[in-house]
């Protein structure tokens, strides 16, 4: 019974992460019916920008007797929550208004200027200009400044390219392409990574102080395990109030009904849009930067490819589309990794996982919480 | 919003022609055959990527070992060329740039890698060239049956987890749980010789649980162990995971000692782990600061000079190979690889700083094994364990 009531504490520790991870999918999908799959990766960028935050970029102290230290070392660890949250978000809006939003409005003068950093990205990479954050903050911003001095030479050039272009192209917006590109984001944002943040795994050491609790008979629960719990209820509950009772969380549902139609009522779609990404990227920044300042596990560049395919599968179990479904979603995956990875079984645990999803599927296709709706071809 | 876009390129470009700061030159390697300028031998090492730490040390020491060969004077007035190739901690990788080292550096003899999963892929392309391999670290018993061209200096993991299982012994542990990384070759190998050696000596087996490489959360697994009431864990993973573990161990309130083996050897480790490893043990080879040998003492302070850090176990590894590379080299009648290959196999007593070193009939050394124990955040020498003792 002990063991039972354990695995199941550390199932929905486990699943409130997913969860956190799977709203952002959810919500892109309710908006734009896009299965956005850069989204573990920027899961991933918010583990590093932890990392980075605790080791270099602010005073932590070595955690001592001294409860002044612990103290400071605590508010300065929110500090580094809302950064990373912070910092996500925006990635996020930087990923929609890039990669997502010529594909559905076509292409702007802008987007020559996009064009031109990403066609300077190699060549950069090429002359070795990039350094690593680790080589030295000085090196590590020269590389940046050629970098965007090189992308806006070539973007100017572009420009008259981009606009013989958009004269001449009929939109047809498809969903496939949308989705192509979504892979595409996040193939560039895990080999950017190694180029960026370095191979090497790194770890974050002890910033707050841990302490087990011991409830009902036995039965651990850790500190960190409980911030992490708590502050990811939290996020939702904020979530789940801005979706209900704003003027932006409004618009995000008419939006997700019809979006001709809301565009027809007069609503700034790709303003709501891009605020959709910017809260999906913040709830998988806070994610990524808990999982890695509070477990202690190894940050790669690839961190965020498994928790990312495990996040969105709780988002098509719940009900893509469907918040409380994607909660719900993540609480499954989570309890069911944990049974199984505590059972003579653990071996298969993330094949479980996807057979969970198999099932659910073939008896509720629109997932648990998902609503049938026919399309109108 | 135009204008300041404008104004914004000018000054970014102002600026850095301002700080003169140009592209850094890179060397031009050059290399290929050339006749016999230089003894050409390949070096391939996880230099970076999961388990970094590994390759950057045995190459080290390889590197220090081939830097004073030469400034004694080479090798039949020869001096030595190091092509050191970095396999990025992946097997795919090691498989190329093994090939690239042969076919186009002209390489005679090939030293890499400690992860045995990167050796087993690159073994096979050395034997399908003739060139012969050594491995410093592999401990897998398989790396030296893909051919007789591969070599190992130091122990397998037969002898590796034999000792943990005379020492668990030793300690009084009855019941041993087993967590392994169902993944790796190398963790599934001492697993099983544990166990069995473990159950013959009289100990229970209470458990076995597995994880996953890349793994991020191993409470659940962790709790069903915990339930079994353990003496202690064998975990027999590497440092990447260990620190994880140890510390998730520590955080469900599993606070038996934990056990591993060589793959824990990393300065890492105690980063990854906090102080949650205390009193924890581990088998590793015979190298310590606390072994009292003046080579052993002179490699500490010839590699402290070179690097600025203390070596571990794996540069020392790396060291010996390297030492016992040169060696072969002077015996060898001709430098050829078929040459080189009997000389490195007629290898007898040659006297390393991690042990003698006499290769067997399967390309196999046999050496002692010492146990460190974690004291804190630092390792200590506990035990030392000769072949001749678990042999008995």
């Amino acid at each position: 019974m002990r063991i039972f009531i354990q695995q199941l504490i550390f199932g929905i520790q486990l699943g409130s992460l997913y969860a956190l991870i799977a709203l952002g999918y959810t919500m892109v999908y309710g908006v734009l019916s896009l299965i956005n799959f850069a989204h573990g990766d920027v899961y991933m960028v918010g583990a590093y920008i932890g990392f980075y935050a605790c080791t270099y970029w602010l005073p932590f102290q070595r955690l001592s007797a001294d409860p002044h230290a612990t103290v400071m070392n605590i508010i300065l660890a929110v500090v580094v929550l809302l950064l990373s949250m912070l910092l996500c978000g925006v990635l996020g809006v930087v990923i929609e208004r890039f990669a997502y939003r010529p594909l559905r409005n076509g292409l702007g003068i802008t987007d020559a200027h996009f064009w031109g950093f990403a066609i300077a990205l190699p060549v950069a990479f090429h002359f070795h200009l990039f350094h690593r954050l680790s080589d030295g903050a000085g090196r590590f911003l020269f590389g940046i400044m050629w970098f965007l001095l090189i992308g806006m030479i070539v973007g100017y050039a572009l420009r008259p390219v981009i606009r013989w272009i958009s004269l001449r192209t009929v939109l047809s917006p498809s969903r496939l392409n949308a989705l192509i590109t979504a892979i595409g984001v996040s193939l560039l944002l895990e080999n950017g990574g190694w180029l960026v943040f370095g191979p090497n795994p790194e770890f974050i050491g002890t910033m707050v102080p841990e302490k087990n609790f011991k409830i009902l008979g036995g039965v651990i629960i850790n500190s960190s395990q409980l911030a992490i719990l708590v502050i990811s209820l939290l996020l939702m509950l904020i979530l789940r109030h801005i979706v209900l009772y704003t003027r932006t969380g409004k618009a995000m549902r008419a939006i997700s009904h019809d979006i001709d139609a809301a565009k027809m009522m007069g609503i700034n779609t790709d303003q709501v849009i891009s605020v959709t990404f910017a809260i999906g990227g913040a709830l998988a920044g806070a994610g990524g930067m808990m999982v890695g300042v509070l477990t202690h596990v190894q940050i790669t560049p690839l961190f965020g490819l498994l928790p990312g395919i495990k996040a969105f599968v709780a988002a098509v179990i719940g009900g893509p589309g469907n918040i409380p479904g994607a909660v719900l979603g993540g609480i499954i995956m989570g309890v069911a990794e944990a049974f199984v990875g505590g059972s003579s079984f653990s071996t298969y645990r993330d094949a479980i996982a996807f057979t969970i999803l198999i099932i659910i599927l073939l008896v509720r296709p629109a997932g648990l919480l998902g609503r049938n709706v026919t399309e109108k071809v | 919003m135009k204008g300041t876009y404008m104004l914004a390129t000018g000054i970014l470009a102002v600026s850095l022609v301002l700080c003169g700061y140009g592209c850094r030159s890179h060397g031009v390697k050059i290399g290929g055959p050339g006749g016999l300028q230089e003894i050409p031998v390949g070096d391939f090492s996880s230099l970076t990527g999961d388990t970094a730490t590994f390759g950057t040390s045995t190459h080290n020491g390889l590197a220090l070992a081939i830097e004073q060969a030469n400034a004694a004077g080479g090798v039949k007035n020869l001096p030595i060329k190091l092509y050191t190739e970095d396999d990025q901690s992946m097997p795919d990788v090691a498989r190329t740039v093994v090939t690239k080292l042969i076919t186009e550096d002209h390489v005679i003899a090939v030293v890499g890698e400690v992860a045995s999963t990167r050796s087993l892929a690159a073994a096979p392309i050395c034997q399908q060239y003739k060139i012969p391999m050594i491995t410093p670290a592999s401990t897998n018993p398989a790396v030296t049956q893909k051919g007789d061209y591969i070599f190992r200096t130091c122990f397998t993991d037969d002898f590796q987890a034999a000792v943990m299982a005379h020492f668990a012994h030793d300690q009084g542990y009855k019941r041993v749980a087993v967590f392994k990384d169902i993944r790796n070759d190398y963790s599934i190998g001492i697993a099983k010789i544990f166990e069995a050696e473990f159950t013959k000596l009289g100990g229970t087996i209470t458990g076995e649980q597995t994880y996953q490489e890349g793994d991020t959360d191993f409470k659940a697994q962790l709790n069903t162990l915990k339930g079994q009431n353990p003496d202690a864990v064998l975990i027999p993973g590497y440092y990447s995971e260990v620190g994880t573990i140890a510390r998730q161990a520590r955080e469900i309130g599993l606070n038996v000692p934990l056990l591993g083996c060589d793959g824990w050897d990393s300065p890492k480790l105690i980063q990854a782990a906090g102080n949650a490893l205390n009193g924890c043990y581990f088998s590793d080879h015979y190298f310590s600061k606390d072994i009292k040998d003046p080579a052993m003492q002179k490699f500490f302070a010839d590699y402290k000079a070179k690097y600025g850090y203390t070596p571990d176990a794996l540069a020392a590894l790396g060291f010996d190979a390297g030492n016992l590379l040169v060696d072969a080299l002077k015996r060898a009648k001709s430098l050829t690889p078929s040459d080189l290959r009997d000389a490195l196999a007629t290898t007898k007593d040659f006297p390393g700083i991690t042990g003698k070193i006499t290769i067997d009939a399967n390309r196999n050394a046999r050496k002692a094994a010492i146990i460190m124990k974690i004291v804190g955040e630092k390792k200590v020498l506990y035990k030392v364990y000769t072949p001749e003792e678990i042999d008995q």
